[in-house]
């Protein structure tokens, strides 16, 4: 029976909720198409959190537990893959499209041979060949890919798929030590100071732009934000300004991103930024400029002053919260 | 020492996306081409390496007869060499194929101690070619860098991760990938562009590499581009007025996102 893999994602031992959104993905297909659904799992004394993959759907799971392997490793972590998918002979390969997700998957697929359709959103399996949908040119366009005659490895992007339970447990299988060196190293992670939710990762996002005026006013975005459990974003313009790192910007030269909720502060939408967060699913725009183009792909907005809409707002969606 | 850039021209991201005839690309009508604005940030540090340490850097891109104006613009901002291999209309889109391709030319034209790419091409958007040279060259890759440090035979570099930042080290040759942050990328000087003009670019076909692009592009595909849409229009959106009276327009809005979209 033909099988998709999924490469189930850790940090610190802990599994990423982007490698469940992959798996229900996985198990919804293959349900459909009469497949199986297996899933790898590489870390250090993460053997227990193997099991627990069987509520997603993985019926069958290998596991790499070893020392080395605790930290990331495109060479290492793609020995492991390639170990278990001489296993199961999938006819899919699917990972979460996160940081660790894009740098894997280039790696393993050259690996294989096989093609890469990369930071997928929607995926169904026509006439036994699996068809992705994939935003190009950040989203300005949307381009339907199959990986041609081998199998294809896939990453998904974080936040499209719902993940899922249901299913019973999972056959666990230990994998040999991964052969080969790992010649690039991660020596140590450093956290982002304040522990701040990544836009990539976030359900709800609240940006920033030019109409904040200045860095300093980030912490009324910031504090919108906090109330919501959103990430901060920013657009090009303050980002490029110094306002913000990098890490929070939005849009073609950012982050591309598909939240439950986007609030736009201050940002009128040049079309690099509105490539990156178009698709999201509510948009909320807060400017002063009524011809805005974010007002365009708004579903709700205000034309009005952030400074004088911003702070009510938040009392509001406290109060609401404090009745709930 | 000596290092190579891989540069993909692409669309500048000002530009609106039309979908052409035939239905799986872009009309490219009105489309202005520029260095991918992550190459850019690869070729900085590819010069800035030069700077320190006398490595010459040589561009590689794999494109059709435009790229070449590409070409230009990174010798103008102080590339040494150019390296051009034609073709790419079939491959477009095709991580794989096109890191074959980027892939052999290094093999023809190296070794390099170093290679630098940017994390992505803007367009394709794939974010894969660089792990992939990586691989089918043997060497170890960091993508998405946004400080780097090289010493003698070894570098350092910080990679962005959601939330925060690995610092990887490796031995060279190795493979880095450029994010925005990297560094600020220098505009060419007149004299640049002057010398630019002068410098013979050697040119390639993928069969002078030893590749059959037909293969590459036909029963060899691996990522194959069906068909091209662009995303549906949004319309009526609830905009409201909150230039009188900005507290009722958000305690309405708090409203309309509690009870309609179910959103907070």
């Amino acid at each position: 029976m033909a099988c998709i893999l999924v490469f189930v994602e850790q940090r610190n031992g802990n599994i990423r909720k982007a490698s469940l959104e992959a798996l229900s993905e996985a198990k919804r297909l293959a349900s459909g198409a009469g497949w199986s659904v297996c899933a790898v799992l590489a870390g250090h004394s993460v053997a227990a959190k193997a099991a627990e993959l069987g509520a997603y759907g993985a019926s069958k799971v290998y596991v790499a537990d070893e020392e080395r392997l605790a930290r990331y490793s495109s060479e290492a972590y793609a020995a492991v893959v390639r170990e278990a998918a001489a296993k199961c002979a999938p006819s899919a390969l699917f990972m979460a499209g996160t940081a660790l997700g894009h740098d894997l998957s280039g790696r393993v697929a050259a690996r294989l041979g096989w093609g890469c359709l990369a930071d997928v959103t929607k995926l169904a399996v026509e006439g036994g060949t699996l068809v992705a949908t994939r935003p190009v040119y950040s989203g300005k366009a949307l381009a339907t890919v199959d990986g041609g005659a081998t199998p294809a490895v896939v990453t998904l992007r974080p936040n499209v798929f719902p993940a899922a339970t249901g299913g019973t447990a999972a056959e666990v299988e230990t994998l040999p030590p991964a052969p080969g060196d790992i010649r690039a190293v991660v020596k140590e992670i450093l956290a982002k100071e304040g522990g701040e939710l990544d836009v990539a990762e976030a359900d709800v996002i609240v940006s920033g732009g030019r109409g904040i005026k200045g860095p300093e006013n980030f912490a009324l975005i910031r504090e919108l934000a906090g109330l919501l459990g959103a990430a901060v974003g920013a657009s090009r313009a303050v980002v490029d300004a110094g306002w913000i790192d990098h890490a929070n910007q939005v849009g073609q030269t950012g982050k591309v991103v598909s939240p439950s909720l986007y609030i736009a502060c201050g940002i009128s939408g040049a079309i690099q930024h509105l490539a990156g967060m178009s698709s999201s699913k509510i948009i909320v725009a807060i400017n002063k400029d009524p011809d805005a183009p974010i007002f365009k792909v708004a579903d709700y907005g205000i034309v009005g002053d952030l400074f004088q809409v911003v702070p009510p707002l938040i009392a509001e969606i406290r109060k609401l919260k404090a009745e709930a | 020492m000596k290092s190579c850039v891989l540069m993909a021209y692409v669309p500048d991201t000002a530009s609106v996306i039309k979908v052409a005839a035939a239905a799986n690309r872009i009309n490219e009508a009105d489309i202005k081409w520029i260095v991918s604005p992550y190459d850019e940030y690869a070729l900085e540090e590819a010069i800035r390496f030069k700077e320190a340490k006398g490595a010459p850097v040589t561009v590689l891109t794999y494109g059709p007869e435009r790229a070449q104006q590409g070409l230009r613009e990174c010798l103008a901002r102080g590339a040494d060499a150019a390296v051009h291999v034609k073709g790419g209309e079939g491959t477009f889109g095709d991580a794989l194929a096109i890191a074959k391709v980027l892939a052999a030319a290094v093999r023809k034209t190296g070794p390099y101690d170093l290679i630098f790419a940017g994390i992505k091409g803007v367009g394709s958007d794939n974010a894969l070619v660089g792990a992939m040279v990586a691989e089918l060259l043997d060497m170890p890759h960091v993508t998405g860098v946004v400080k780097l440090e090289i010493g003698d035979g070894s570098l350092t570099a910080h990679r962005e991760i959601e939330g925060g930042t690995e610092v990887v080290t490796a031995p060279l040759p190795c493979v880095v990938t450029a994010q925005k942050g990297l560094n600020e990328p220098r505009y060419p000087s007149l004299k640049g562009i002057m010398a630019a003009k002068k410098v013979a670019i050697q040119a390639f076909a993928p069969a002078d590499l030893g590749l059959d692009e037909g293969v590459l592009a036909g029963t060899g595909a691996t990522c194959r581009w069906k068909a091209l849409a662009l995303p549906p229009a949004k319309s009526g959106g609830v905009i409201l007025k909150g230039e009188e009276d900005p507290a009722a327009a958000a305690r309405e809005l708090a409203r309309l996102l509690r009870e309609q979209a179910k959103a907070i």
